[in-house]
């Protein structure tokens, strides 16, 4: 029974993921490398406005080499070991196995009876953005002021005190989350990728060199919010022609950048919502598109193929199942909820097994919170889709479903390389859980974020309180 | 004595209520807060559990199915939903949840609109959940109206109970419905309960007519049996100073029959709740400080309350309600995790279970009527593959009132139609 709307209003269902940087369409214009008159580097640079005005400044926390024996691995990219050992050091993973190569003097654990996963990354959030409290005071989330405000970044908005940072990490062992504005809009604004580590400011959380997402919004949100208005969109067809003269301007001003950046003359007026636009249509931010029904998918890929970008995925995609096959030949993602349903008309048809069915189509698939809850709990989440599968005969093992909440979330992200599993060299995010993690009984025992222990369910001191809870009754779940 | 197979056969010899059905050699959990038992009978007969238990003898002829392998419980209660009010709640021609234009409201009796064919009611039912709590939402009074209790069976007669409660918003809701403060609900509050006693002494004095009249005739006749004791009143607190300001109100209206709804702060005045005997409906896991009127939420509320006393249900309050009613085992199965947390509280399993099934009927006063397997309840009564918490099981069986309940739902039709999801010879509208 749900008592009040709060933040969820307009977040519900504002999430969409996509996969690869690399697919720009065909008619996407390009950087030309080489000009009819030479100039020099630093020339052709200087006109080029920065792509990364607010910069991470997040650093590792320091941690001590660590072994882990005896304990269940789950790769996140489908391998699985059991009775294996992990070993990292220096922030990074440096080995798993059966049995590793481990320095003199490292501390290690037993891990008999526990499981080793890849730390959670969740592609949609609005921790930060619409935090706890949910006060209109902090409701950040939704410049609902226009169809298209391309032109906001979400991380201006993310207060980094939020109390569900610290939830979702020892709760719920997620290490890396996309902070997105919410669904509004039909263009929403860049989104941000951030560790799940708490910071003084929002640059100390950003994930080093992830790539910056665009929130894309269809069906019913855009149009309720703006139709009330006695304006456009007030309708799906309206929907459709907004983003698409949008995009239109987006071309021209690609174009008009390009030409400038490579040839001089007259620097073309900036307009900070093209800015990002243009970054799509260049492959350089990826569309993170919120969207439920199948036929609205379908129109999207289209619209997508006529202006030349790529949805990396489709977020909420509660109809992803009715187009599996259409979403995987367009190599788009969908990032869903396990089973929610029936909460508005576009979402009638949500069924708990659409994660299953898009893994068996071979589609790229993955889990997602969009909730302040949920994220504490998304492996139980990705638990009942493989309860639901199991029932309706569809097999999937345990370690390919791990899949869903790490590496293909990562991938979407473009920041598969970094993280999202367990090999060597990747970041050492990392959960240490205290039985079978697809098992409603189990918790995650200890983080590391970069191998920093920063959650150690056996140490008190080791469970972060953001400010605003500090000295308030509940002290963050802590007393 | 002959044997069914479960499942399908199950199914296609549902036995009628009125037959005896022995359930045996299963694990039963009785669902009163005790452990499973191994290789225990549940026997039903005319729609009323006989007995459970191990030892119990399969009466002579007896449809006897054989549980083995298997865990019998009973149904699971939804603690406070909106089942059957609504069919998407987001399509407002859908919604009978609240009705922000009436000039009605503690009189309002949601009875009357309880749709047993409503989609969510099939697919709830096939997560195991058999009976429901059902509230009316506030709007424009901090009075919501009267709700019922349900069964979900495949029947046209869904109300166990009308009118089994009153539903008042007394925290930060209650503030805003009251006009902007929590003094102004208080207000609303007692002077609805004088005029409900204005409306005793007098009927006929009584107007209630007036357009601006704060309260209806139908509204004081409700209202007058919350002050008898007759109506549960289930208050909607969160905050532990909210929380002993609504146990006060027994000093002026001593035959007030209190359930306390969400309390996240309950663990704060734990002792208070108990000493009173009010039960507590909870939104089990809430562990942020999602308002102000709740900022020391903690995933122990439910272990402490329980630990010092406190009759403990839980619920969706407060919570997004999109994976649906049966999520409550998802949340029970949690408090036995919860417990293993060093420094945090939880329940053990048996408690857990009763958290979801007696405990909602206790708290509702219909403890003697369903939410469990001892003798003389409804035969409410779910067959699982495994533990019926975990997360990887699921429903085999379901029996409403002793009768087998279908195993397909709107939504595994969706799922069947689109196993492949690609057209066959003929469109996707001609598979079914």
């Amino acid at each position: 029974m749900t008592l009040r709307i709060g933040r969820s209003a307009l977040a519900l269902g504002a999430l969409l993921v996509t996969t690869s940087l690399a697919a720009c369409g065909a008619v996407g214009d390009r950087p030309q490398t080489a000009g009819a008159k030479a100039e020099s580097a630093d020339t052709v640079a200087a006109r080029r406005y920065s792509r990364d005005p607010y910069p991470s400044t997040y650093h590792p926390y320091p941690g001590v080499p660590t072994l882990v024996t005896n304990v269940t691995i789950f790769d996140g990219e489908g391998g699985r070991i059991d009775r294996g050992q992990a070993l990292f050091a220096d922030s990074k993973v440096v080995a798993i196995g059966e049995r590793v190569d481990a320095p003199a003097g490292v501390t290690t654990i037993d891990g008999t009876g526990k499981y080793l996963t890849p730390g959670i990354v969740d592609i949609h959030s609005h921790l930060g953005d619409y935090p706890s409290p949910s006060v209109r005071a902090l409701s950040d989330g939704n410049e609902a002021t226009s169809p298209v405000t391309a032109d906001v970044w979400a991380e201006h908005s993310v207060w980094p005190q939020d109390p569900g940072f610290g939830r979702a990490l020892a709760n719920g062992g997620v290490t890396t989350l996309q902070i997105l504005p919410g669904s509004a809009n039909l263009f929403g604004g860049r989104s941000v990728v951030l560790k799940n580590v708490y910071a003084r400011t929002v640059q100390g959380m950003k994930f080093p060199g992830a790539p910056y997402g665009l929130k894309m919004a269809c069906g019913e949100n855009p149009k309720r919010v703006y139709g009330s208005k006695g304006r456009e969109p007030s309708t799906r067809m309206g929907n459709i022609a907004v983003d698409r003269q949008t995009w239109a301007k987006a071309r021209e001003y690609d174009r008009k950048w390009t030409k400038y950046e490579k040839d001089g003359g007259e620097a073309p007026g900036r307009d900070i919502a093209m800015d990002t636009l243009r970054g799509v249509l260049d492959g350089e931010i990826l569309v993170q598109n919120h969207c439920y029904r199948a036929d609205e998918m379908a129109n999207v890929i289209d619209m997508s193929k006529e202006f030349g970008y790529h949805v990396t995925a489709f977020h909420h995609a509660v109809e992803a199942y009715k187009i599996a096959d259409l979403l995987k030949a367009n190599n788009v993602c969908a990032a869903v909820w396990a089973d929610w349903y029936g909460f508005k008309m576009e979402s009638f048809d949500g069924i708990g097994d659409n994660l299953a069915l898009l893994q068996n189509a071979g589609a790229c698939a993955m889990i997602h919170s969009d909730d302040e809850n949920g994220i504490q709990r998304l492996n139980q989440e990705v638990a009942k889709v493989l309860s639901s599968a199991r029932h309706a005969g569809i097999q999937i093992s345990d370690a390919t479903a791990w899949e869903w909440l790490s590496y293909n979330p990562a991938k979407a992200l473009g920041i598969a390389d970094q993280t999202g599993s367990l090999k060597p060299g990747k970041m050492a995010d990392i959960v240490l859980w205290n039985g079978y993690p697809f098992s409603v009984y189990a918790r995650p025992e200890k983080v590391w974020v970069d191998g920093a222990l920063l959650y150690d369910a056996d140490n008190p001191k080791l469970r972060p309180v953001s400010d605003f809870e500090l000295g308030l009754p509940g002290a963050g779940d802590v007393k | 004595m002959k044997a069914l197979l479960l499942g399908f056969a199950a199914l296609v010899a549902a036995p009628a209520a009125a037959q005896t059905v022995a359930i045996t050699g299963g694990t039963v959990a009785i669902g009163d807060g005790s452990a499973p038992i191994e290789g225990g009978t549940v026997v039903m007969r005319d729609g009323r559990i006989v007995a459970a238990g191990r030892g119990v003898a399969v009466p002579a002829g007896a449809t006897v199915i054989d549980a083995s392998g298997k865990w019998v419980a009973p149904g699971m209660i939804a603690g406070f939903s909106d089942l059957g009010l609504l069919d998407v709640n987001g399509v407002e021609e859908s919604n009978d949840t609240a009705a922000r234009n009436s000039p009605f409201a503690a009189g309002i009796d949601i009875a009357p609109a309880i749709n047993p064919n409503a989609v969510m009611i099939g697919n709830e039912r096939l997560g195991g959940i058999t009976r429901a709590i059902v509230t009316p939402s506030t709007a424009g009074s901090i009075f919501a109206g009267q709700g019922a209790v349900i069964d979900l069976g495949v029947d046209a007669d869904p109300v166990t109970r009308a009118r089994a409660f009153q539903f008042v918003e007394l925290g930060e809701g209650g503030a805003r419905d009251a006009g902007g403060s929590r003094p102004a609900a208080y207000a609303m509050l007692r002077d609805a309960f004088a005029q409900a006693q204005d409306y005793r002494r007098n009927p006929a004095a009584f107007g209630g007519r007036e357009k601006d009249s704060l309260i209806k005739r139908g509204d004081a006749i409700a209202l007058n049996d919350v002050l008898d004791g007759k109506t549960k009143l289930l208050v909607h607190v969160e905050r532990a100073s909210d929380i002993k300001s609504v146990l006060a109100l027994k000093k002026d209206y001593p035959k007030l029959d209190l359930v306390l709804v969400g309390a996240a702060e309950g663990w704060m005045v734990a002792r208070d709740i108990a000493a009173a005997k009010v039960p507590v409906i909870a939104g089990a896991l809430a562990d942020l400080p999602a308002e102000f009127e709740m900022l020391a939420a903690t995933e122990s509320n439910v272990g402490r309350l329980e630990a010092a006393g406190v009759l403990t249900a839980l619920s969706t309050v407060g919570a997004n309600t999109a994976p649906g009613e049966h999520v409550v085992k998802q949340y029970a199965g949690n408090l036995v995790a919860i417990g293993k947390v060093p420094g945090s509280s939880g329940l053990d399993w048996g408690h857990a279970l009763a958290t979801i099934t007696s405990g909602p009927a206790e708290a509702i006063g219909m403890g003697g009527e369903i939410g469990s397997l001892r003798a003389g309840r409804r035969a409410d009564v779910v067959i699982w593959d495994g533990d019926p918490l975990e997360l990887s099981s699921a429903p085999v069986a379901i029996y409403i009132d002793g009768r087998a309940q279908p195993r397909t739902s709107r939504q595994t039709k969706l799922r069947d139609r689109y196993m492949t999801p690609s057209e066959g010879a003929l469109p996707k509208a001609y598979e079914r």
